[in-house]
């Protein structure tokens, strides 16, 4: 089994830390893993992109024009990779300042409010764990408790004490993700 | 009301520069980079030199001035400035030529080159941006960190013993027989900026008058890399960077006007 | 129960000097490596091992600070990127000349001049012909994961004492930054087991004065001293060739590339094969020894050879002298900061072999 994923949006998201999340999932599912970021003068434009890859056997490429899972989080990063979604592959989406929704009809499109749902929770912090909690309901390629433990290895001892918040949070993301409707506006 | 009849040319009090393009600074919110860049076109502008300023830009966050300010321009490899400067200047001596250079690229990679330009007295001008850090790479120490100051590559601090103390290469540089004006401003505040343009001012003239190589110190910020908002910066630096960079002119007409 | 970590590539070179008992690493920030010396700084190398970690002021200061410690007999490194390995090429020049074993990391990025800080591979050339000026080689070792990242530190540095040779590790932007997942050595004591008999240390009555110099006034003996360095390149050419080969043995045609491209190019075989081609990949992993053997070898059977580089085209140079005109050698890449695809190098390769 092998999983390559893109997860983009702006900075200040957590895109590059919610990819290494997964990544330490995967390790802790003993899965061979790569994390590949965007860097330099392209995040200055204020958009950050990583490439994420879960695999069983050794991965090849960590650099793909093809993806079986796009998560995006701002409408640049749609024009952008929408495209590159693989034949049947997943986009997974959040709404909130998106104004062109996915046109493609030979992918599964699915929306997490992951945005409003945070604010709700009244915890911009918790944006990323919904957004994760939303793509493992779809594609488990590894359970919560693997990502439990990838947080208690990524984060310093200092931020243990959000672990509970963080598990709560990928839980609502699981509970909240639904396939959007093509024609429906959200 | 139209915008027209607001602005009349005789109510104009403040003008954008005709010198800097259209092109949105690169430079993060608050950075004092942008003032910097500003202020050098308005005085190129001002003492009417556009035809015949020829700019030598460094490598650090204003590597791209030359896409701000609508003159030529050379771009130096890493602290080699004044060295391409002295190149362009030798051979075209009627022609006003500048580098405009941070603290990492003026005071460690190229500190042999300034040194060497200053003490031959190149007739060159010298707009040197010191914010205490490599901010362009992403925040590591430079020889301007002040003691103590967090940068990444100095996590817990600057620590003398093994890093040594900040490098005041103005002050240095002000005792070379070939720099004939050095000034030290800063540009977080109207009051400050109004004396920072009236030194580079005075350091393009000193090249214009062939008196000999002028040399202005912009003490400025860098939010990203100290990791502070732009107010939060502006006040670290009034109360850290100041004491020990002091404000003010440091040597006119080949004088020094300050016991250093 | 092994112990996983997840590292970019440049961390992963940073941790691997602390454990293969380097005594000092000097360096200057340049993207896309500033992370190594910001490791070091961050994860104390000092207080964990006593090894020594300085920034300079400027590449030209680190290489000639490595020169120094170097001359001591120290286990000694610095990296930088493409435009600080430029300026560093006189002290590299130097310490080859005189003969000093240290490691030098360059996480490339794409030229020339300042180019760009985006990933390429076009410091071929002056990686494995030498570089700075006259007769010399280095060794040049190119990691393809963030596992060889760590693995080629210490045997950067065995291979820099055994040959008494800087060697360099060739990088680039996409190793440096990516994550993955490491199984670090265990920590290497620092300890001074080779032969010290040529270091400078301070005479004792019991030798003569020990003197680093790479200067020699007569041209005789400068010539032998050059037939000694010839000599124990030949020797690296004979002994310290190191590749990896997949799906060769029933390969029609063979991709060689190193380092990122490698990674990119074993993606292209899986599609490649996935269609019927039958494509194998060479992974030089030195750069110099260059595997020039096997290639001649494989040229024998197999109908072409696509050289897939970061660059407009420098190793495919070196494959068609190996190959030495019996099949087509053609090359295939993106640059200046652009990262071509695995779908794109299919597409060349077919457009080049299966098309025509
Ligand atoms: C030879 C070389 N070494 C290193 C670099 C990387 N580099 C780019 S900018 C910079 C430092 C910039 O700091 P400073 O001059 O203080 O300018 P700032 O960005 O703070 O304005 C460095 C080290 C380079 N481009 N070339
Ligand atoms: S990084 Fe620092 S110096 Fe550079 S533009 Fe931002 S605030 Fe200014
Ligand atoms: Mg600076």
């Amino acid at each position: 089994m092998t999983e390559e994923i893109i997860i983009a949006g702006f900075g200040g998201q957590g895109v590059l830390s919610v990819g290494k999340i997964l990544a330490y999932s995967g390790i802790m599912k003993d899965m061979e893993v790569s994390w590949m970021p965007s860097y330099g003068p392209e995040m200055r434009g204020g958009t950050a992109n990583v490439t994420v890859i879960l695999s069983d056997d050794r991965i090849s490429s960590p650099i793909l024009n093809e993806f079986d899972t796009a998560i995006i989080l701002n409408q640049q990063s749609m024009d952008k990779f929408e495209p590159h979604v693989k034949k049947g592959g997943v986009l997974l989406y959040d709404s909130n300042g998106i104004t062109r929704h996915p046109v493609r009809t030979d992918i599964s499109v699915y929306v997490v409010e992951a945005a409003a749902e945070a604010a709700r929770m009244a915890s911009a912090k918790t944006f990323n764990m919904i957004v994760l909690g939303a793509f493992l309901k779809l594609k488990p390629i590894v359970n919560l408790e693997h990502v439990i433990k990838g947080l208690e290895k990524s984060l310093p001892k200092r931020h243990h004490h959000t672990i509970p918040m963080n598990r709560e949070a990928i839980q609502r993301g699981m509970e909240i993700v639904k396939p959007f409707e093509m024609g429906v506006t959200i | 009301m139209e915008v027209k009849e607001i602005i009349r040319q005789e109510n104009m009090v403040y003008q954008r520069s005709s010198l800097l393009t259209s092109k949105p600074f690169s430079y993060c919110p608050g950075c004092g980079h942008g003032t910097s860049n500003r202020l050098v076109a308005e005085v190129i502008e001002e003492l009417g030199i556009q035809n015949d300023t020829i700019g030598v830009a460094p490598v650090g966050c204003s590597v791209l001035i030359y896409d701000f300010i609508d003159i030529d321009f050379s771009q130096a490899p890493h602290g080699r400035a004044p060295a391409v400067a002295t190149g362009i200047k030798r051979v075209l001596p009627e022609k006003v030529v500048f580098t405009y250079q941070g603290d990492g690229d003026l005071a460690a990679i190229g500190t042999s080159e300034t040194i060497h330009a200053c003490n031959r007295g190149e007739n060159i001008t010298i707009i040197f941006v010191n914010n205490g850090i490599y901010g362009m790479t992403g925040g590591q120490m430079a020889p301007t960190t002040l003691p103590g100051m967090k940068t990444s590559t100095s996590p817990y601090g600057r620590e003398v013993a093994t890093m040594g103390t900040p490098l005041k290469i103005t002050e240095m540089i002000a005792h070379l027989d070939g720099v004939n004006f050095v000034s030290r401003q800063a540009v977080h505040t109207p009051a400050a900026v109004r004396k920072a343009k009236k030194a580079i001012r005075a350091a393009f003239e000193c090249q214009i008058n062939k008196k000999g190589l002028g040399f202005v110190e912009i003490v400025s910020n860098c939010n990203s890399g100290w990791k502070m908002t732009p107010v939060k910066a502006n006040q670290w630096m009034e109360e850290n960077m100041f004491p020990f960079y002091p404000l003010g002119d440091i040597k006119v007409d080949g004088k020094l006007v300050k016991t250093l | 129960m092994k112990e996983f970590l997840l590292m970019k590539g440049n961390e992963a070179i940073a941790e691997a000097a602390i454990r293969a008992g380097a005594d000092a690493y000097f360096g200057y920030p340049i993207t896309p490596q500033s992370e190594i010396m910001e490791y070091l700084m961050t994860e104390k190398a000092t207080e964990r091992t006593g090894m020594v970690v300085l920034q300079a002021e400027s590449e030209l200061a680190a290489i000639n600070m490595v020169y120094g410690a170097a001359g001591t007999g120290k286990k000694v490194l610095t990296s930088s990127s493409s435009p600080g390995i430029s300026l560093m090429q006189e002290g590299i020049s130097y310490i080859a000349g005189a003969e000093l074993p240290c490691v030098i990391i360059n996480v490339v990025r794409a030229g020339p001049g300042l180019g760009t800080i985006q990933p390429s591979q076009a410091d071929y050339f002056q990686s494995v012909k030498g570089g700075g000026h006259g007769d010399y080689r280095l060794i040049v070792l190119a990691p393809s994961s963030v596992q060889e990242m760590a693995d080629f530190v210490p045997l950067a540095f065995d291979l820099a004492f055994k040959y008494r040779n800087p060697a360099l590790i060739l990088s680039d932007g996409v190793i440096g930054q990516m994550m993955e997942k490491v199984e670090l050595f265990k920590p290497i004591p620092r300890t001074e087991q080779f032969d010290q008999s040529w270091v400078i240390t301070g005479k004792t009555p019991d030798r003569k004065a020990n003197v680093i110099t790479s200067l020699d006034l007569e041209p005789l003996p400068m010539e032998k001293h050059n037939h000694h360095l010839q000599a124990k390149y030949k020797k690296m050419e004979d002994e310290e060739v190191r590749f990896e080969e997949i799906m060769c043995d029933d390969a029609d045609y063979i991709m060689v590339a190193y380092g990122s491209s490698a990674r990119i190019c074993s993606k292209a075989l899986q599609l490649a094969r996935a269609k019927g081609v039958k494509v194998g990949l060479l992974r030089p992993i030195t750069l110099f020894p260059f595997p020039k053997v096997r290639i001649a070898e494989l040229a024998q059977r197999v109908k072409g050879m696509l050289s897939v580089e970061l660059s407009a085209g420098q190793m495919v140079e070196d494959i068609r002298l190996a190959v030495n005109g019996k099949i087509p050698v053609e090359h295939y890449g993106r640059f200046g900061g652009m990262v071509h695809s695995p779908s794109e190098v299919l597409e060349a390769f077919e457009k080049i072999f299966i098309k025509n």
